[in-house]
């Protein structure tokens, strides 16, 4: 899957826990999930659940801890699911 | 004040739903299926607009605890209805004491289940939140920006009165301007099975759940498990003036006391010795005659207990016979809904006072011949009684030989 299909799914699944709707809309690589979308921090991991869920991928704690932002989640998925 | 009740959600919803009499109580497919004996109980109906007004999506998500369903829309209720608005700034003094027997049984099983499955990590982030005491405070106390004391209380069936109590105590000791109080109580199998374990439901009105319950009735057998919550903005009168806000009534004071599972009292029956002196030590409190109060809503669950508990009142205001001032149950509607009864009971008894009228007393047909050896039948309205009330006592006794009572006063700006 190319990463720009991966963010596209990612964004879905963010959607319902951002809290700046503005940044969310210019949504970019570099976007950080607490900073720029103001997602409550105790919501990060229902955000990891959700992207279990939807690519059917289990993230490990070292790897959700890379998780601060969409690039660095777009890389984990995307090394999870070349590894399945 | 805010409310979620069994047979109504919303206060003009429910105060006509208590004055024409509508019972709350359902027949329950899950019970039965479950083998449960008692097969009924008292679940409020909450709409998808009620519940998108009162969470958001993603509040709503994986959301299982019923009990902080309720109390989080009683809440909310409460703080519209005292014309509060909720704002970006910190309210410190506003204050909320919202108790609650155990909350969110139900995620707790989910929870359970996951553990065991060897799925912890799949919990989420709302396990706590759901499932802790104070979940329903906590959770009130963000919504509406509290910054004062924000607690839960817990003390079995007396939680909604107590609350109420300790709530004035706090305005009373100039440490808060507003306290918030209620109380919320789940509803389900989880919470209501240990009662069934104790016998002590009715399994006779499976196929006429809207008769099962009998306060003070001579064929009361038992009281039909409920949920729900209440809420009530206590404020100063000064403030509340100040501010120009619709006073319903006023809290003349009150009394908290245990049994201490002494002198016939246990685990689930009072000392009778205690009770009376949680009553009369109440109308003290509030600086009143005994023969001034017009109207009791009683704790009265639909049980042989009922009997004892007009004899206390009885005995602690030292009044009978046609003397006696009316009772009414507001369990004969909705059932006994556990943690939540108090605050429920409060929140009716309330609008009787502020609307002038005692609402009736359901499936009393017969009254109990010990309790008709106490008091007049009159004093028992089965029928709607549009009457102006200045005085109106209000108990709540629970587990653990708890007890509480409070002494409300109409209120009139002279």
């Amino acid at each position: 899957m190319t990463s720009e299909a991966i963010q596209e799914r990612l964004k879905t699944i963010v959607k319902p826990y951002i809290n700046n709707q503005e940044n969310f809309e210019k949504l970019s690589k570099e976007s950080d999930f607490i900073n720029d979308l103001e997602i409550n921090s105790a919501n990060l991991v229902d955000i990891v659940l959700d992207v279990e869920d939807e690519f059917d991928i289990r993230i490990e704690n070292d790897d959700m801890e890379k998780m601060t932002n969409v690039e660095a989640t777009v890389e984990v998925i995307q090394k999870k699911l070349s590894a399945k | 004040m805010g409310i979620v009740a069994p047979n109504a959600t919303g206060l003009s919803q429910f105060e006509q739903a208590i004055k024409v009499g509508k019972s709350g109580i359902e027949f329950h497919q899950q019970l039965k299926d479950l083998k449960f004996s008692c097969q009924i109980g008292g679940i409020p109906e909450i709409s998808q607009v009620i519940l998108d007004n009162n969470f958001t999506a993603l509040e709503q998500r994986g959301l299982l605890a019923t009990g902080l369903i309720y109390g989080g829309i009683a809440g909310q209720e409460a703080w519209k209805d005292a014309q509060l608005e909720i704002n970006d700034e910190l309210d410190t003094d506003t204050g909320i004491i919202f108790g609650t027997g155990v909350l969110g049984v139900e995620k707790l099983r989910e929870a359970f289940n996951k553990i065991d499955d060897k799925q912890v990590r799949r919990l989420g982030s709302t396990s706590v939140l759901q499932t802790m005491a104070s979940g329903i405070s906590a959770f009130l106390g963000g919504k509406l920006g509290c910054g004062n004391q924000v607690t839960s209380n817990s003390s079995a069936c007396t939680t909604g009165t107590e609350a109420l109590l300790m709530g004035c105590e706090r305005i009373q000791y100039g440490k808060a301007k507003r306290m918030l109080v209620g109380s919320c109580s789940d509803s389900g199998p989880y919470v209501w099975g240990g009662f069934d374990a104790l016998r002590i439901l009715p399994y006779q009105y499976n196929d006429t759940p809207e008769l099962a319950s009998q306060p003070m009735s001579a064929t009361a057998s038992g009281f039909v498990p409920s949920s729900g919550a209440g809420a009530l903005m206590l404020e100063s009168l000064e403030s509340a003036l100040e501010r120009g806000a619709n006073i319903y009534a006023e809290v003349l004071g009150g009394h908290i006391n245990s049994g201490g599972q002494r002198e016939h009292g246990s685990m689930t029956a009072p000392n009778s010795t205690a009770v009376k002196s949680c009553i009369s030590q109440a109308v003290v409190d509030a600086g009143v005659n005994s023969e001034e109060i017009d109207l009791i809503n009683g704790h009265l669950t639909a049980t042989a207990m009922d009997a004892t508990e007009i004899e206390n009142w009885s005995q602690a205001l030292r009044l009978k016979g046609k003397d006696f001032p009316y009772i009414n149950s507001l369990k004969s509607h909705v059932g006994h809904a556990l943690a939540a009864a108090g605050s429920l009971e409060l929140v009716s008894s309330v609008l009787e006072l502020k609307g002038g009228f005692i609402f009736p007393n359901l499936n009393c047909e017969m009254v109990h011949p010990d309790i008709l050896k106490l008091i007049d039948e009159d004093k028992i309205p089965r029928k709607l009684i549009e009457k102006k009330i200045n005085l109106l006592a209000k108990a709540s006794f629970g587990f653990g030989d708890v007890n509480a009572c409070v002494i409300l006063k109409s209120y009139t700006n002279e």
